[in-house]
């Protein structure tokens, strides 16, 4: 490959955003958009820019941060350890799937009407609709991957006079790890869409307050930089997952730099 | 090479300490001897399928007994309910005189088709993978330097190739420094010339450790290039038990090796 091709490779995906940004701003300054419909792409610079400086914004992200973690953390944490239960265990299985096979055809979004009335509006609802948001990818991915270590392994492993936790620890988790990790990723999607919704209901604080607030006084330049402020976050839960990935799955041909044979 | 025409396993051992071959001496030396194996009517069936029945078979201390038969005779189950991988279902089986039933023994060490190694742990970690001491990365070393694997110590199995990654399912099996081993197919998967390279380090470790070895094998010139004795297995019972007396190590071309390797196959091609 040429290095002219190689540096157009790196460049070409941005040119359509570049592009869109810079017909956006000229759009604005012809007068074309109203700032009620969409602010010019500086003006969003400028908010993000103030809001940064003033200390208001690292507030909120720091709130809507500690929601979306510990609400990952509570769901999360609960859907590893019943799927760890119900992957390695029949019993476990036959008493708990089937309710939480229904359990998850509901979505969660659809339950607000019920949280606000069982935890008010207070942070116990947003807690449980991100708790409850991130639980299924992770018990799902959790069960599958126990279910889905190689059985050959576990009868080495047995052989070899593993047993125990020294088998769990050493065969089984390891080979549910992937899966696992596929959850994981899928839940972080998840949760900061889930964690949107649950701030707009109603908030004293946190990018959604931020922008819900922003909206009254139809100050459309905050609101965006609240939108950009999701995406970005989005993407860093995104790429701290995949981080997790390339040191946890090293062994892993899938996830290796080169592979020499 | 001579065809020596004796036929009692004593007398084949008392041979071959008499001449001064250097592995033969480091065999005697080492405190840990094969184990002796004993079947007796052993079976075993599953659900209504009888895979073996009243299996009788012993198996002196140290010696390289191959089993050879048609897939799906009941050869690999038989090995499995040695290894305590199965329960038999019928007949009783003893190892060095004590009553197994079903449970893996650390003496005891199985070497499958498939190199079974644990992707994620490295080379090193997956051959120290139930050693308990506190020497077992030098152990592990040790073992990996045995079977000519000892840079490759920090790999992942990833990337080794099939052979490879049997060498270090070798060496895995023999850092335990096993009285029994037992090789299902472990060259099934692997190309000609691996083949007869893993065959000769098989060979070796053995002469050298004094272990008993089982080995099923589909593959009639390797029981004939590795076994003392050969094992026929027919629809679940044993049609054939053939002694292979050739000196080790033993050539292909020799016109007795044919001779041996063209009896047994006449005689697995003769049913069916």
């Amino acid at each position: 490959m040429s290095r002219v091709r190689r540096k157009a490779e790196t460049w070409l995906p941005w040119a359509l955003p570049l592009a869109i940004v810079a017909g956006w701003q000229l759009a604005s300054v012809a007068g074309w958009l109203s700032t009620r419909v969409l602010p010019e792409p500086w003006a969003v610079l400028k908010a993000f820019w103030t809001l940064a400086a003033s200390g208001e914004m690292a507030q909120h992200v720091a709130t809507s941060t500690g929601r979306a973690f510990s609400g990952f953390a509570l769901g999360g944490g609960l859907a590893l350890a019943l799927g760890l239960l119900t992957g390695s265990l029949r019993w476990a299985e036959t008493l708990l799937d089937s309710t939480l096979q229904m359990v998850r055809n509901v979505p969660p979004l659809a339950l607000i009407p019920l949280v606000i009335l069982w935890f008010g509006i207070d942070e116990g609802a947003k807690l449980f609709l991100v708790s409850l948001g991130v639980f299924f990818p992770i018990y799902l991915n959790t069960f599958h991957g126990i279910r889905g270590v190689d059985p050959g392994l576990i009868e080495m492993a047995r052989s070899y006079g593993l047993s125990g936790w020294a088998l769990y620890r050493q065969v089984i988790l390891p080979g549910a790890l992937p899966q696992i990790l596929v959850g994981v990723r899928f839940s972080l999607g998840f949760m900061w869409v889930i964690l949107i919704v649950a701030e707009t209901i109603s908030a004293q604080a946190g990018i959604g307050y931020m922008t819900m607030n922003a909206r009254e006084f139809l100050q459309t330049d905050i609101v965006l930089v609240g939108i950009l402020l999701y995406a970005l976050l989005g993407k860093a839960a995104d790429l701290a997952a995949k981080g997790l990935e390339r040191w946890w799955l090293r062994w892993h041909p899938g996830y290796q730099p080169e592979v020499a044979r | 090479m001579i065809l020596t025409e004796i036929d009692h396993p004593g007398l084949l051992l008392r041979a071959r300490e008499n001449d001064a071959d250097a592995p033969v001496l480091r065999r005697r030396a080492r405190p840990r001897g094969g184990l002796g194996l004993r079947l007796q009517g052993l079976g075993k069936a599953f659900g209504e399928r009888q895979v073996l029945a009243d299996i009788d078979l012993q198996i002196e201390p140290g010696e390289f007994v191959a089993i050879v038969g048609r897939s799906g005779c009941g050869k690999s189950t038989l090995l499995r309910l040695v290894a305590g991988l199965e329960t038999a279902s019928s007949g009783t089986l003893a190892l060095d005189g004590d009553a197994v039933r079903g449970a893996t023994r650390d003496d005891v060490r199985v070497m499958f088709q498939d190199a079974r190694l644990l992707p994620w742990k490295r080379v090193a970690d997956n051959i120290a993978l139930g050693l308990q001491t506190a020497d077992a990365p030098a152990r592990a070393r040790g073992a990996l330097a045995q079977v000519g694997l000892a840079d490759r110590a920090h790999d992942w199995p990833a990337v080794l190739s099939g052979g490879q990654r049997q060498r270090v399912a070798l060496a895995r099996a023999l850092v335990h420094t096993p009285r029994l081993l037992l090789l299902d197919e472990p060259l099934g998967a692997l190309d000609a010339l691996t083949r007869i390279e893993m065959q000769a380090l098989i060979e070796a470790l053995w002469r050298e450790q004094g272990f008993t070895a089982l080995l099923v094998t589909h593959d009639v010139a390797e029981a004939v290039a590795l076994a003392d004795r050969i094992i026929l297995i027919e629809d679940g019972a044993i049609a054939l038990d053939q002694r292979v007396n050739l000196t080790r190590p033993r050539s292909r071309g020799n016109p007795a090796f044919a001779m041996i390797e063209e009896r047994v196959l006449t005689r697995v091609l003769q049913h069916g």
